[in-house]
C-alpha cells in the first residue's frame, strides 16, 4: 500500500539554529536534513547562516564551507567535485541534483537540502542505495556473447552503431532520476526505475551484444518496466541531460513492435 | 547498517512539482472523475426509465447551480482525460520525450481542454 505521510519516526523537527559569526553582509540561509544514527531521535532540519563572500557558487562548496567551519559532524557523500562521479546527488531547493553541478546563485531565499528522496537515511545526507545497486547488477551490465560463438579478435563497431550509444553511455548512476520518481517511491522494490532502465537500454541498444531478445524479455514485466507512467521527473533532473524518460518509452516501443 | 529504525528521507513532501507530474496526477485523477460521470449518465438513463416525475426531478438537480458546476467540470475532467490521453499515445509512437516539448504539450493540453468545454457547452446552448 502506498503510504504518502512519511513514517513517525522519519518526521522532520525543528534542528538547531547555527548563527554567522563572520559579520558578513552578504549571508545565505541554508536549512539541511540532519540525522544521527547514534542517537535516538527524529531526523531535524538545522539551519545554517553562510558567508557567501568567502564561498565557491556551486551548493557543494555551501556544503563543504559548513564541514570545515560552522559543523564538522556534517555528513555528504562528495569525490569528484565535477560531476563525474555521481557521489553527491541530493535534493536541492526540491528537486534531485548533483551538488558540485548547482550554482546556489541560481536560487532566491533560503536554500533547502535534502537526502535523495525515499531511501533509508544512513546519516545526513547520505541514504542508502543498495536496493539500486541490485536492481543494476539484475540487468547484468556487460556485454554477452552466445556460447557457441568464439570471440579470438576484437569486435569492432560502426560509426553509426556507436553513436546508438550516446545519450546513454554517459550515466554516471547518480540514483537523481530514480529518487525522483513517484513510481520508484511507491514501488521501489519491484520497478527497475529509469535509472537502471536507461541502462537497460543502453545494453540493449549496443549492437556487439548478443542476447538484445533475452534482455528485451527480461525487462518485460509489468512491475519492472510498465510503472513507467510517463511522470517525467526523471528527464528533468538528470544532472547530465540525459533522458530516462525517452530510453523507457523506447524500450517500451521496441516491445511493442518485435 | 541499515534497518527499520532508520528513517524514511522526505519525499512527496519536499520534492517540487513539475508541469509533467501534475498532469501525470491529473490524468489518473480526471480518469477516476470521468467514471463518476459514467455513473451520472447510467443514473440519468435510469431516472428517465422510472417515468416523468423522477425525470423531473433530475432536472432541477442538474438545472441547479451545484448541478451546472458538476456537469461542466464533468465536460471539462472528460476533455482533460481525452487530450493527455492522445498526448500519452505520442508518447507511446516515441514522440515528444524531450522537457521542452512535454511542457509545451502539457501547457496546451491543458488550454485545449479548456476551451474544448467552452465550446461543447457553446454547441449544447445553441450559441454556435
Amino acid at each position: 500500500m502506498v503510504q504518502f505521510n512519511l513514517p513517525k519516526n522519519s518526521k522532520i523537527l525543528k534542528g538547531k539554529y547555527f548563527k554567522d559569526k563572520t559579520g558578513s553582509s552578504n549571508l545565505k540561509v541554508v536549512h539541511v536534513y540532519r540525522w544521527d544514527p547514534t542517537k535516538n531521535e527524529n531526523p531535524r532540519e538545522d539551519t545554517f547562516e553562510v558567508d557567501l563572500n568567502s564561498c565557491g557558487n556551486k551548493v557543494l562548496d555551501i556544503l563543504n564551507k559548513i564541514k570545515n567551519e560552522i559543523d564538522s559532524t556534517l555528513t555528504f557523500r562528495r569525490s569528484c567535485a565535477h560531476g563525474v562521479c555521481g557521489s553527491c546527488a541530493m535534493n536541492v531547493d526540491g528537486i534531485n541534483t548533483l551538488s558540485c553541478m548547482k550554482s546556489h546563485k541560481d536560487i532566491k531565499g533560503d536554500l533547502r537540502i535534502f537526502p535523495l528522496p525515499h531511501l533509508k537515511v544512513v546519516k545526513d545526507l547520505v541514504a542508502d542505495l543498495s536496493t539500486l545497486y541490485k536492481q543494476y547488477e539484475s540487468i547484468e551490465p556487460w556485454l554477452k556473447f552466445k556460447k557457441s560463438t568464439s570471440k579470438k579478435n576484437e569486435i569492432s563497431q560502426s560509426k553509426e552503431n556507436r553513436e546508438k550509444l550516446d545519450g546513454l553511455y554517459e550515466c554516471i548512476m547518480c540514483a537523481c532520476c530514480s529518487t525522483s520518481c513517484p513510481s520508484y517511491w511507491w514501488n521501489g522494490e519491484s520497478y527497475l526505475g529509469p535509472a537502471v532502465l536507461l541502462q537497460a537500454y543502453r545494453w540493449i541498444s549496443d549492437s556487439r551484444d548478443e542476447e538484445k531478445k533475452e534482455r528485451l524479455k527480461m525487462v518485460a514485466d509489468k512491475l519492472k518496466l510498465y510503472r513507467c507512467h510517463t511522470i517525467m521527473n526523471c528527464t528533468s533532473s538528470c544532472p547530465k541531460g540525459l533522458n530516462p524518460a525517452k530510453a523507457i518509452g523506447s524500450i517500451k516501443k521496441m516491445l511493442a513492435t518485435s | 547498517m541499515i534497518d527499520s529504525n532508520n528513517p524514511l528521507s522526505p519525499h512527496l513532501q519536499i520534492y517540487r512539482w513539475q508541469i509533467s507530474s501534475l498532469l501525470s496526477i491529473a490524468h489518473r485523477i480526471s480518469g477516476v472523475i470521468n467514471l463518476l460521470a459514467l455513473s451520472l449518465i447510467f443514473f440519468w438513463l435510469i431516472l428517465l426509465s422510472l417515468g416523468e416525475s423522477n425525470y423531473e426531478l433530475f432536472l432541477l438537480i442538474i438545472n441547479s447551480f451545484f448541478g451546472k458546476f458538476i456537469l461542466i467540470g464533468f465536460t471539462w475532467s472528460m476533455s482533460f482525460h481525452l487530450l493527455s490521453g492522445l498526448r500519452h499515445l505520442f508518447w507511446d509512437l516515441g514522440y515528444g520525450f524531450e522537457i521542452k516539448t512535454a511542457n509545451i504539450s502539457g501547457i496546451v493540453v491543458i488550454v485545449s481542454s479548456l476551451i474544448m468545454t467552452i465550446i461543447f457547452w457553446l454547441l449544447a446552448r445553441g450559441f454556435i
